[in-house]
């Protein structure tokens, strides 16, 4: 019988390792939760794509190199084993097959016979002991063994042609042999003679060589894994390379640079990547050039017809005065042609002036010539300019606020606001300044503007600094240009400033223009 | 009443301001050209000129500068471009003033008064005065420097004459537009600085560092102290 029938192996801490041990590679499933972005900011950090991509190769290297390992040893292991314990158990049966025992058993004699068989053991030295009845015998200095267990003694009654099992006690492996004696009845039947000897053999030089197996399966997938790192490194840099340049690419595109293209090397997915992205750059590169030179067009056609219309227009108003001057004479229809002649030359020329300037700024030509002013005197000057000097107009204006302006254009500001307050909104008009501190920021210059009018719908108010709006449906040909409150915004907004419009609980409305304070010292 | 010579190449508008100014009572000559214009200028012998800058040939820079070579008349130019490089250019070619097209003939007039306006000058005050070496004559309308004659355009001796008859005191631009060009609403401070700058090119020994007509950055500018 080549293999017994029962078979166990019971050594603790014997089984090959199907896997290795990866908890050192294990990847949390969740990250440490931190809120806000600077918290998804460091889980990617600590699990950027490198260290990914460099994980998942050590996990591929250390599975097969371990499956290997795993293997390998398993099966010289076994056939380490199973040769020792092969040729034990049948050198053992053959020993007992051969020495004669007479029934009944005395102990006495069984004993030398014992001796006799233990002195025979083979490929190690064995002890040998004998059970029958009540009867205990042994080649050894104890007559019952310590390392035999009652599953062996079941297996040996069970089965006449021996039972063997791997026993591990103290740190020491054993196998153990149990053979029972039998009759020969006939050709095929074996009748048990009660007497079972068994055989205990100290495994010890196996186990040196299976542990040697497992230092030799270790050490081997161990420098594999090291060096499993390197191709990891190497692919992770070359993912990693272009996935860089990419995003840096995107930053660049984000900060308007346009023309960003990215090397194309290779044929790779990375390759197609980079190629897509150049392909879409270069869409929108053209796209945004398109709209920019369609936007230039438009800019310079308002420009360019501002420009035409004022040679013929500074023709008809050098000669207003004198349709107006001869008007008197004329019959009155005639008169009342040539006055409204008169009168829309006048408002096409403020349109116009209005238009060249709104053009001015969107071609960013309008420059801010500062200049230190005392700000009620300019003020005042402005009012005084325009007659705004009857009750109409009342005026809060401190003096000693100096402030760096653009007289011309504080100038069109408040002549502007004013103007527009006492066409739509209602007298009197409280022109109201200040300065005030900011913490943080500089000190602002504040400049209200108040009408005791209705105010302003609150539908207009979003629209109100659009060019051409006008907040009176009805009214679509005020005496303004519906440019004016769109200059304003554009020159308060040169000087660095806001302005906003809203309503006074009580009615009426309030433009309020804040400009930064900076008042130089005195020195030349 | 002052002659004025008109120089505009577009035959509605130089009719219209032709029109407009002699209904107050100018006398006006208008030429299609800037060479035309400097053909009949010796023989009309205006007062003033008025000059538009965009001119077929000789442009309106062209004109000025040979005008200025010669003469002391005063120019005004007529833009349609107020851009601020154009309106530059002309006032460093050495006009006096400038209108921005369209204008009405209220305006265009009373700039050409405040040009050819004469300071007033307080009584008492002695006719001629020296401030090293510079000669101011407040009667005769001369100046002089180590008695040397200089050439001053109108706009030059009057912001001279008003920064020097008050030494030391500081103009803001605002002022000198006001007093000077007769401005009252707020006008281009450039029309200042390059006056500043025409001046200084003519009367300072070192235009780098000026001794006469000094900046106070942040204020204006004053006369001396020497």
């Amino acid at each position: 019988m080549r293999r017994p029938a029962a078979r166990q192996d019971r050594g603790r801490g014997r089984q090959p390792p199907l896997c290795p041990d990866t908890a050192g590679f294990r990847l949390p499933l969740r990250a440490p939760v931190s809120s806000g972005r600077g918290g998804d900011r460091a889980r990617v950090r600590a699990f950027g794509l490198r260290t990914r991509l460099l994980l998942a190769f050590l996990l591929v290297a250390a599975v097969s190199a371990g499956t290997t390992a795993a293997l390998t040893y398993r099966e010289a292991r076994n056939s380490l084993l199973e040769t020792a314990q092969d040729t034990a158990v049948t050198s053992f049966r053959d020993h007992v097959q051969q020495t004669g025992f007479g029934l009944p058993v005395q102990k006495e004699g069984l004993e030398d016979v014992l001796r006799d068989i233990a002195r025979k053991g083979k490929p190690h030295p064995w002890v040998v002991f004998a059970e029958y009845g009540s009867i205990r015998a042994s080649s050894g200095e104890n007559p019952v063994s310590t390392v035999i267990t009652p599953e062996l003694r079941r297996a040996a009654r069970a089965n006449p042609h021996g039972s063997f099992e791997r026993v591990v006690k103290d740190g020491v492996p054993y196998l153990t042999i149990a053979m029972p004696t039998v009759f020969k009845t006939g050709p095929d039947s074996l009748l048990p003679s009660g007497l079972v000897l068994y055989a205990v053999m100290r495994m010890t030089d196996e186990q040196v060589n299976v542990d040697a197996l497992l230092m030799a399966g270790r050490d081997g997938a161990l420098p594999g894994l090291a060096v499993s790192l390197i191709p990891g490194l190497i692919a992770a840099r070359s993912v990693l390379r272009p996935v860089r340049k990419l995003r840096e690419a995107a930053h660049n595109m984000g900060n308007g640079r346009l023309d960003t293209r990215i090397p194309v090397r290779g044929s790779d997915e990375l390759a197609d990547l980079a190629r897509t992205f150049n392909e879409s750059a270069g869409q929108l590169e053209r796209s945004v050039r398109e709209l920019r030179e369609a936007e230039e067009r438009a800019r310079r056609f308002a420009s360019d017809v501002s420009h035409e219309l004022r040679t013929p227009l500074a023709g008809m108003l050098a000669v207003t005065e004198v349709l107006d001057e001869d008007a008197d004479g004329l019959d009155a229809d005639t008169a009342r042609a040539v006055r409204l002649v008169s009168a829309e030359t006048g408002k096409l020329a403020v349109l116009v002036e209005d238009l060249m300037e709104i053009s001015r700024f969107d071609a960013r030509a309008a420059e801010l010539n500062a200049d230190e002013v005392d700000v009620a005197e300019a003020i005042r000057k402005t009012l005084g300019n325009r007659h705004w000097t009857d009750d109409r107009i009342r005026t809060e204006l401190p003096d000693g606020i100096r402030a760096r302006l653009d007289p011309r254009r504080f100038d069109v500001v408040i002549a502007n606001l004013v103007g527009n307050a006492l066409r739509h909104g209602g007298a009197p008009v409280t022109v109201r300044l200040r300065a005030e501190e900011r913490s943080p920021g500089p000190p602002v210059l504040v400049t209200d503007v108040v009408d005791n009018g209705p105010g302003i719908r609150p539908e207009a108010l979003p629209h109100i600094f659009d060019r051409f709006y006008k907040a009176d449906a009805a009214r679509t040909r005020s005496a303004g240009s519906g440019l004016g409150l769109a200059i304003t915004l554009e020159n308060v907004k040169l000087h660095g400033g806001t302005i906003h419009a809203g309503n006074r609980p009580g009615g009426g409305a309030v433009f309020a223009v804040e400009i930064p304070l900076h008042v130089e010292g005195t020195g030349g | 009443m002052p002659r004025v010579l008109l120089i505009e190449d577009d035959p509605s508008v130089r009719e219209g301001v032709e029109l407009g100014l002699r209904r107050r009572g100018h006398e006006v000559r208008a030429a299609a050209t800037g060479e035309a214009g400097l053909a009949a200028m010796a023989e009309f012998r205006p007062d003033l000129l008025l000059l538009d800058l965009m001119l077929p040939g000789m442009n309106g820079v062209q004109v000025c500068r040979q005008v200025r070579d010669h003469s002391q008349l005063p120019i005004i130019m007529l833009t349609a471009r107020g851009d601020d490089f154009d309106v530059v250019i002309g006032l460093e070619a050495g006009a006096d003033d400038y209108i921005v097209k369209p204008a009405r003939p209220e305006v265009i007039e009373a700039r050409i008064r405040a040009v050819l306006r004469r300071l007033d000058d307080s009584p008492g005050r002695p006719a001629i005065v020296v401030h090293g070496e510079l000669t101011v004559d407040r009667v005769g309308l001369t100046v002089s420097k180590a008695g040397r004659p200089l050439a001053l355009a109108p706009s030059e001796l009057k912001l001279l004459l008003h920064l020097s008859a008050a030494p030391e005191q500081v103009f803001s631009r605002q002022q000198l537009l006001e007093h000077v060009w007769g401005h009252s609403f707020h006008a281009d401070a450039r029309l200042v600085d390059a006056c500043v700058a025409r001046l200084r090119g003519k009367i300072e020994d070192e235009v780098g560092s000026p001794r006469y007509v000094q900046t106070l950055r942040g204020f204006g500018y004053r006369f001396g102290p020497l």
